[in-house]
C-alpha cells in the first residue's frame, strides 16, 4: 500500500520502526503516524463502536473526529492519526470507551 | 454540458482557437478556461504580454495570437492545466501539453492520445520532454500527431486512469 | 502558568500569516498546533494554487508552506512553537489549557488568534461507518504526507474542489478512481479541475449519489443511484461498483468548539459551512482579545486564509500598541486582495454568507 513512485513527492525513507498491533509484530517507516503505519500494513479497522461494536477506521486523519482512537502503550483514546509512530509501541484495538491506568 | 460532465463540447472549445487555422502554422497557446475563477498566473508568467486578465483576476484570460510565440511557459504555470500549445507542421500537428504523472514517457516513444472525454482517438510520438526546475514538476510534453487531430486531442492516456 | 503575549491556535496558512504580521511588528508569538509538522492542510496540498502572485499562485501548497515557514525563520527568538499540542480548554480570562503528549499545562495570553481551520463533513447512507470510507482530505493526508495509498479502487462522492483535486491526486499516486458522483445537477468545483480528471478517464456522474456501502470489516462494494429534483434516490437506477475505498467530499465545517467554549457568539450560516463566530471589522470575536481568521470564520480557499491571517495579525499588533510601518496602505492592499479573491461567481456563496454575519466582502 506504499506509494513507490510519485510525480511530485519523493518517499525515500527506509528507516524501519518496529511496533506491535494486537500482539503481532509489524513495521512502519520513520515519519509514519500509528494509523498510516497500520494502513500501510493493510489494517483499516482500528476500533469498534461503543454500543453496536461496529468496525471503525479513521475518518478525518487530522485529529478531529476520534474515529481512530486506539489503546497505545496501555493508554486509551489515543488519536492514532496524528500520533507519530515510535519504536516498540504497543498498539491495540480499543473496545468500549477505554480504561485509564489502574481503573 | 461541461458543467455536468467536465467535457467541453466542440462548439465551445473551438471558440478558443484562432478563427483562421493558418494562424496555427506557428505555435499558439490555446486557453480552455471557461468559467471565471480568481487566478492569473497565465498573464503574469507570459514573457510576451500576450495574455490579458487585468486587475480583477476573476476575468477570463484573453489571448493575443499576434503576440503569442507558443513558448509554453503559461502551460506549466496554469494551476488548472487548462492551456496547451498547438502547431500545424505539414501533415502533422505538434501539441505541447502539461503532464504531472510518473513515469514520464520516453522521447520517441508512442503514446495513446485522448480527447476531452478521455477516449483514445489516435497515437502520437513524444518528440520532446521538457522538465526544467522552473516548471515545478509539471512536465511539458511535445507530442506529434496527425494534423486532423489538432482540435480534438487534449492529453495522453496515463496508466492509472480509469 | 506561563504568560504569553499572543497565542495563535493553528499553524495553517491563516495562523502562519498572522504570526508573520505580528513578528514583523515586534510582538512575541506562540503558535500551537496539534500536528507535528507546521502548515495545517498545506502539508498535503501537492497542487499548484490559484490566485495571484500575492498569494503564491502557481506554487504548490507544499512549497508555499516552505516559504511561509522560511518567512518566520529570522524571528526565532520571539517565536515559540508548541507542536503536537492540543488546546483542550479556552476561558474568558484568556487562559488556555493544553495537552502535549502526557503533559497538561496552562498558558495565559494577552491576545489569542483562533486559526483553527475546518473539519470535513460526512454524509448519511447505509454503512457509512465502514473502514475504507474516509473524508477526501483524509485520503490526501494519508497519500501525500505519509506515502500510503488508501486502497486500489475509489469512489469519490462530491464534486467540489477537494473532491476533484483529490481524485487527480489519487491517480498521481497510482490509485484508480472508478467514478465521481455528485447529487447536484452540475459540478460544484472549478471546471478546469473537472476537465483534468475527465480527460484521464474518470466519469463524473451528476444527479447521482451513494445509496449504501457493503462489506463486513471494510468496504467491498458500493451501490450508487440517480437522484430526482427533490434529492431523493430513484428506485431501479441502482448500480453496484466494486471499490475498496469511498472518499467523502461534501464540504467542510469551521472548527469553532473552542470559541463556543470561551463564550464567543456564534451563528449558523449554511453558506459558510456551519457555526461561525461573529466578528468586528478587526477580526475580533465578541470575547475581547480573542480573534479569529481563516476557515474558522467560513469555508474558503487557502489563499483567502493567508490574506485574512496577515490582516488579523496586523490588527492584533495594533491593538497591542505596536506601530506598523505603512499600516494603512498595507491593510488597504490586503483588503483589496480579499475582495478580488471573493468576487468571482464561485465565491457567491461566501459573499452571501458573510453578508449574513455582517462582514463586508
Amino acid at each position: 500500500m506504499r506509494i513507490k513512485e510519485h510525480p511530485i513527492l519523493s518517499f525515500d525513507v527506509d528507516e524501519m520502526i518496529n511496533f506491535t498491533y494486537n500482539g503481532k509484530a509489524l513495521q512502519g517507516l520513520k515519519g509514519d503516524t500509528i494509523a498510516s503505519a497500520l494502513h500501510a500494513n493493510g489494517i483499516k479497522k482500528l476500533s469498534e463502536s461503543i454500543h453496536l461494536k461496529r468496525p471503525r477506521g479513521f475518518y478525518c486523519a487530522i485529529g478531529n473526529c476520534a474515529s481512530c482512537n486506539m489503546v497505545v502503550d496501555g493508554v486509551p483514546n489515543i488519536r492514532t492519526c496524528i500520533t507519530p509512530l515510535k519504536e516498540g509501541m504497543v498498539v491495540e484495538n480499543q473496545v468500549g470507551k477505554g480504561r485509564v491506568y489502574g481503573t | 454540458m461541461i458543467e455536468k460532465t467536465g467535457v467541453a463540447p466542440k462548439d465551445l472549445f473551438m471558440q478558443e482557437f484562432p478563427a483562421d487555422s493558418d494562424v496555427l502554422n506557428d505555435p499558439k497557446a490555446i486557453i480552455e478556461c471557461y468559467k471565471e475563477i480568481p487566478c492569473n498566473p497565465c498573464e503574469t508568467s507570459c514573457p510576451f504580454d500576450a495574455i490579458h486578465i487585468g486587475e480583477d483576476i476573476n476575468k477570463r484570460p484573453q489571448i493575443d495570437f499576434n503576440a503569442c510565440t507558443g513558448c509554453g511557459i503559461c502551460v506549466y504555470n496554469c494551476p488548472g492545466l487548462a492551456i496547451s500549445v498547438r502547431h500545424l507542421k505539414g501533415d502533422k500537428a505538434v501539441l505541447k501539453i502539461p503532464f504531472e504523472f510518473t513515469p514520464r514517457p520516453a522521447k520517441d516513444s508512442m503514446v495513446n492520445v485522448v480527447d476531452r472525454g478521455g477516449v483514445v482517438i489516435t497515437t502520437g510520438k513524444v518528440i520532446k520532454v521538457q522538465d526544467g526546475k522552473n516548471q515545478k514538476q509539471t512536465a511539458l510534453l511535445h507530442i506529434e500527431i496527425d494534423r486532423d487531430y489538432i482540435y480534438d486531442a487534449i492529453t495522453i492516456e496515463v496508466p492509472h486512469g480509469s | 502558568m506561563e504568560h504569553k503575549e499572543v497565542v495563535i491556535i493553528g499553524a495553517g496558512p491563516a495562523g502562519l500569516k498572522a504570526a508573520k504580521s505580528l513578528l514583523d511588528a515586534g510582538a512575541h508569538v506562540t503558535i500551537i498546533d496539534r500536528n507535528k509538522k507546521l502548515g495545517g492542510q498545506l502539508t498535503k496540498q501537492t497542487h499548484k494554487f490559484f490566485g495571484s502572485e500575492k498569494q503564491f499562485a502557481s506554487f504548490r501548497g507544499i512549497d508555499i508552506l516552505e516559504l511561509l515557514v522560511q518567512d518566520l525563520g529570522r524571528y526565532a527568538e520571539r517565536l515559540n512553537i508548541l507542536n503536537e499540542t492540543s488546546v483542550v480548554g479556552l476561558y474568558k480570562d484568556k487562559v488556555l489549557s493544553c495537552v502535549k503528549h502526557d503533559r497538561y499545562f496552562k498558558i495565559k495570553a494577552k491576545r489569542i488568534i483562533m486559526a483553527t481551520g475546518a473539519s470535513e463533513k460526512h454524509l448519511p447512507f447505509e454503512n457509512n461507518d465502514l473502514p475504507g470510507i474516509y473524508a477526501a482530505g483524509a485520503v490526501q493526508t494519508l497519500m501525500n504526507e505519509y506515502g500510503v495509498k488508501p486502497g486500489h479502487k475509489v469512489l469519490m462522492v462530491g464534486s467540489g474542489n477537494i473532491g476533484l483535486i483529490v481524485s487527480y491526486q489519487l491517480m498521481q499516486a497510482g490509485v484508480q478512481v472508478v467514478a465521481l458522483v455528485e447529487a447536484a445537477s452540475s459540478i460544484s468545483g472549478y471546471l478546469v479541475h473537472a476537465s483534468k480528471i475527465k480527460r484521464l478517464g474518470v466519469d463524473i456522474l451528476t444527479r447521482t449519489t451513494i445509496k449504501k456501502a457493503l462489506g463486513t470489516d471494510q468496504v467491498e462494494k458500493v451501490v450508487i443511484w440517480d437522484v430526482d429534483d427533490t434529492w431523493q434516490g430513484i428506485k431501479r437506477t441502482e448500480r453496484t461498483l466494486h471499490v475498496d475505498t469511498v472518499c467523502i467530499s461534501v464540504g467542510l465545517a469551521p472548527l469553532t468548539e473552542l470559541l463556543m467554549q470561551v463564550g464567543a457568539e456564534v451563528t449558523y450560516v449554511r453558506e459558510l459551512g456551519g457555526n461561525v463566530p461573529i466578528i468586528n471589522p478587526y477580526y475580533e470575536t465578541t470575547v475581547k482579545g480573542v480573534y479569529a481568521c481563516g476557515d474558522a470564520l467560513g469555508i474558503e480557499e487557502a489563499s483567502s486564509a493567508m490574506v485574512e491571517g496577515a490582516l488579523t495579525g496586523m490588527f492584533v499588533a495594533e491593538d497591542l500598541g505596536y506601530t506598523l510601518e505603512e499600516s494603512t496602505q498595507k491593510i488597504k492592499a490586503l483588503k483589496s486582495e480579499l475582495t478580488f479573491l471573493r468576487s468571482g461567481p464561485h465565491a457567491e456563496k461566501i459573499r452571501t454568507g458573510y453578508m449574513k454575519v455582517g462582514v463586508k466582502t
